[in-house]
């Protein structure tokens, strides 16, 4: 007997990903500074990485500590391998074998995610946590041991220009590395959007929801982790790939403890929950270690912070805050929330002000009070000795904190009365 | 023999100090199921805070008060933080604290600067204890494992003696029965934290300025301590003291030792030429392997025996 399928269009997601393109192909024209385009180039390498672990995080529910071993030892072969191409004086001295030099990082991370993931799925949970953490320590330890393949201290450094010139390609302007990161970067976009979309993307999910449940119906559910840690090894080299592309040099950094707490920092603020949540995790997170860090020293310390008051506040991340004010807009009751939410910005900024005033001054003062006392801030000099600073950063400190929390719970009200008719509205229609 | 006793005691000095940062972080891990990331960030504000109030009244007022001050900072954290996100799992409480290292770590930065501060020994403990054939044994490291000994039988006191220890020894296996008897135990919870992060701080100002007061000394100590904790098995205090004493002493003992796989087979007659393809593993001393043994006992241990060496559960 023939089934008859039907499978309509889903004309949105191919917008969506067209648009996603399309982003990628006009965005450095619109940033076209060289500073620019070097944040967008990072971004790019970035939302490979985070993807990547949203396969075993989000996805697959596997917390873990260790997943910069995976780009890190990719990222090293990767250079290695370019090295010795250029060395060879072969066919292979073209800007071909670095368009594709990234497969290279890819395979050698899937290669250790066999060897790394064999030894870590036989547990999950918190062992698994505690297992990558212990990996993650040992690679980056061992890196300083085997000088000869790691380079020490120096790293291992290497020229992204080889052979002649490709329709005038040589990546060796900025821009072009750019294209190239942008195109393995929407690839890998598509690939690992199709994986979760797979059988096995869809069990990796019911493993991480109830894995009893999926032993009982007849899976290993060791051997899923299994797999989906090869995958995500495999992009995750990919990242490290590009990332020995675009800065022609690799150190033990790549592999520390370091990159693999900033990327679960990412995904968690973009959104675990959500495909696109790393996405807009690893945007936020660049933006706070390379934007952010030209300006102030404290960078890490507002990093930190925001991330502490996600957890805190929205466990959903960035993107599930998005969807749920979509949500409010698809009803047409974002008119109701407006002044709350004006009454919450304003205060939260007034705080927010205080706040970095007191951080930007208190870092001044231990940093760089012996040259001079005077810092400048929202390009305005303050003396930071002065005690009349001081009480203008506490006050508005506590004004801040004081209006923020009296608009903290008018806003929550009026949000939970609009939750709550969204939540009848949505019932009625499902009845009817 | 005489490298042999200073080593062990040495080994032994620094077991007992990671013994009083795991058994917090194993209480707290037992009790709560949170693995505390923000633990030696305790040890470290332990230390900062010790070397101001040493400077204000000195090193014994400091002792004290410092403890106090860290373990009601971690009760206010408790109070405050983690008990909003303990509704959301176990994974957003992890990230929580995760997320606190960094906070405490710039937080450290800005207020004693990025370099090591002078915190010193008093000279009271300063100098040697004894004299072991030729080599000597300073003082303070004697009142280092003075400390952690009082600290750790104080410790069983509270929890074989007193009602709260009972009722905590209950909670670290069967939370929902004890909540279920009537007992608060999120504010139990709460002393717990707290108690787990004063631990830490005392650790912090003892061994602030055995080793030294800096704003990495968090990160140094801070994977060294789970692997403590998971290689003695979680919530099991017994299991953290006797996995502490191993790393300390696996850990005195590589570092002073430059054995290696090369220099075996030279006793033996063997010797390895620098062009066997093997060479830069087979001349690696047990001094440069150091830094990776204690990770290499935990993935092992999770490995073979997942619980730990005295652990009765799994997660």
């Amino acid at each position: 007997m023939a089934t008859i399928r039907y499978r309509p269009v889903d004309a949105s997601r191919w917008l969506l990903w067209a648009a996603t393109a399309l982003v990628f192909l006009l965005l450095p024209m619109i940033f076209s500074g060289g500073f620019a385009i070097t944040l967008l180039s990072q971004m790019g390498v970035f939302i490979i990485f985070c993807l990547s672990y949203n396969i075993i995080f989000g996805q697959g529910g596997m917390l873990s500590f260790g997943h910069a071993v995976y780009s890190g030892l990719g990222a090293y072969f990767a250079i290695h391998a370019l090295n010795w191409v250029s060395a060879s004086e072969s066919f292979l001295v073209s800007p071909w074998t670095v368009a594709l030099l990234p497969l290279v990082g890819g395979v050698a991370g899937a290669i250790f995610g066999v060897i790394f993931g064999y030894l870590t799925t036989k547990t999950a949970g918190t062992p698994f946590a505690m297992i990558t953490l212990g990996i993650g320590e040992m690679v980056h330890a061992a890196s300083l041991m085997f000088p000869g393949f790691f380079g020490g201290e120096g790293g291992v450094s290497t020229n992204r220009v080889i052979g002649n010139p490709v329709a005038g390609v040589t990546f060796g302007p900025g821009i072009q590395v750019y294209y190239l990161i942008a195109a393995w970067c929407f690839l890998s976009m598509l690939a690992m959007f199709a994986f979760s979309r797979t059988p096995l993307g869809r069990i990796s999910n019911a493993v991480r929801d109830n894995p009893e449940r999926v032993e009982f119906i007849g899976y290993s559910t060791r051997h899923v982790r299994f797999i989906v840690v090869i995958v995500s090894a495999f992009f995750a080299g990919i990242a490290g790939g590009l990332t020995a592309i675009n800065f022609e040099l690799v150190t033990a950094e790549n592999v520390s403890a370091l990159r693999s707490g900033g990327v679960l920092l990412a995904v968690f603020i973009g959104g675990a929950m959500f495909f696109f949540g790393p996405v807009l995790g690893a945007v936020i997170f660049i933006f706070f270690a390379v934007a952010l860090s030209d300006y102030t020293k404290a960078w890490q310390f507002y990093l930190g912070a925001f991330f502490v008051l996600m957890v805190m506040y929205a466990p959903g991340g960035v993107a599930a805050l998005v969807l749920m004010n979509l949500r409010v807009a698809k009803h047409r009751l974002f008119g109701r929330l407006r002044d709350a939410y004006t009454g919450l910005l304003l205060s939260g900024l007034l705080l927010g002000i205080g706040v970095i005033m007191i951080i930007e001054f208190g870092y001044h003062l231990s940093l760089e009070s012996a040259r001079s006392t005077v810092a400048s801030l929202f390009g305005l000099p303050f003396d930071a000795a002065a005690g009349s600073t001081w009480v203008l950063a506490v006050g508005t400190t506590l004004a801040g904190a004081l209006t923020f929390e009296f608009m903290r719970r008018r806003f929550r009200s009026e949000w939970d009365g609009v939750q709550g008719e969204i939540q009848l509205i949505e019932d009625r229609e499902r009845l009817q | 023999m005489e490298f042999f006793v200073i080593q062990s005691l040495i080994g032994v000095s620094y077991g007992l100090l990671l013994f009083m940062l795991s058994s917090g972080l194993t209480l707290i891990f037992s009790m709560m199921g949170v693995l505390n990331f923000a633990h030696a960030s305790f040890y470290m504000l332990g230390a900062y805070v010790a070397y101001q109030v040493m400077n204000w009244i000195g090193y014994w007022p400091a002792l004290v008060v410092a403890p106090l001050v860290v373990g009601v900072l971690g009760a206010i954290i408790e109070r405050y933080g983690l008990r909003r996100v303990h509704r959301f799992g176990h994974v957003p409480e992890l990230l929580f604290t995760f997320g606190l290292t960094y906070i405490v770590y710039e937080l450290v930065q800005l207020i004693w600067g990025r370099a090591a501060v002078p915190y010193q020994i008093p000279s009271t403990l300063d100098g040697p204890l004894f004299t072991v054939f030729s080599t000597a044994f300073p003082t303070y490291r004697g009142f280092m494992m003075l400390v952690a000994l009082v600290m750790m039988a104080s410790l069983w006191l509270l929890l074989t003696r007193t009602r709260i220890g009972l009722v905590i020894q209950a909670a670290l296996t069967h939370p929902e029965t004890v909540e279920a008897l009537g007992h608060n135990v999120p504010r139990v919870f709460m002393l717990v934290f707290g108690g787990g992060a004063a631990l830490a701080g005392l650790a912090g100002v003892i061994g602030g300025n055995a080793f030294v007061t800096e704003p990495a000394m968090a990160g140094q100590v801070g994977s060294i301590i789970f692997v403590v904790t998971v290689v003695g098995g979680m919530g099991s205090l017994a299991g953290a003291f006797i996995a502490s004493l191993l790393i300390g002493l696996l850990q005195t003992f590589a570092v002073s030792l430059d054995w290696s796989v090369a220099s075996g087979l030279a006793n033996f007659g063997v010797a390895v030429p620098a062009s066997n393809f093997a060479y830069p593993l087979l001349t690696l001393t047990l001094s440069q392997v150091a830094p990776v043994l204690p990770y290499l006992l935990l993935v092992l241990v999770l490995i073979f025996r997942p619980r730990g060496l005295m652990g009765t559960r799994e997660t």
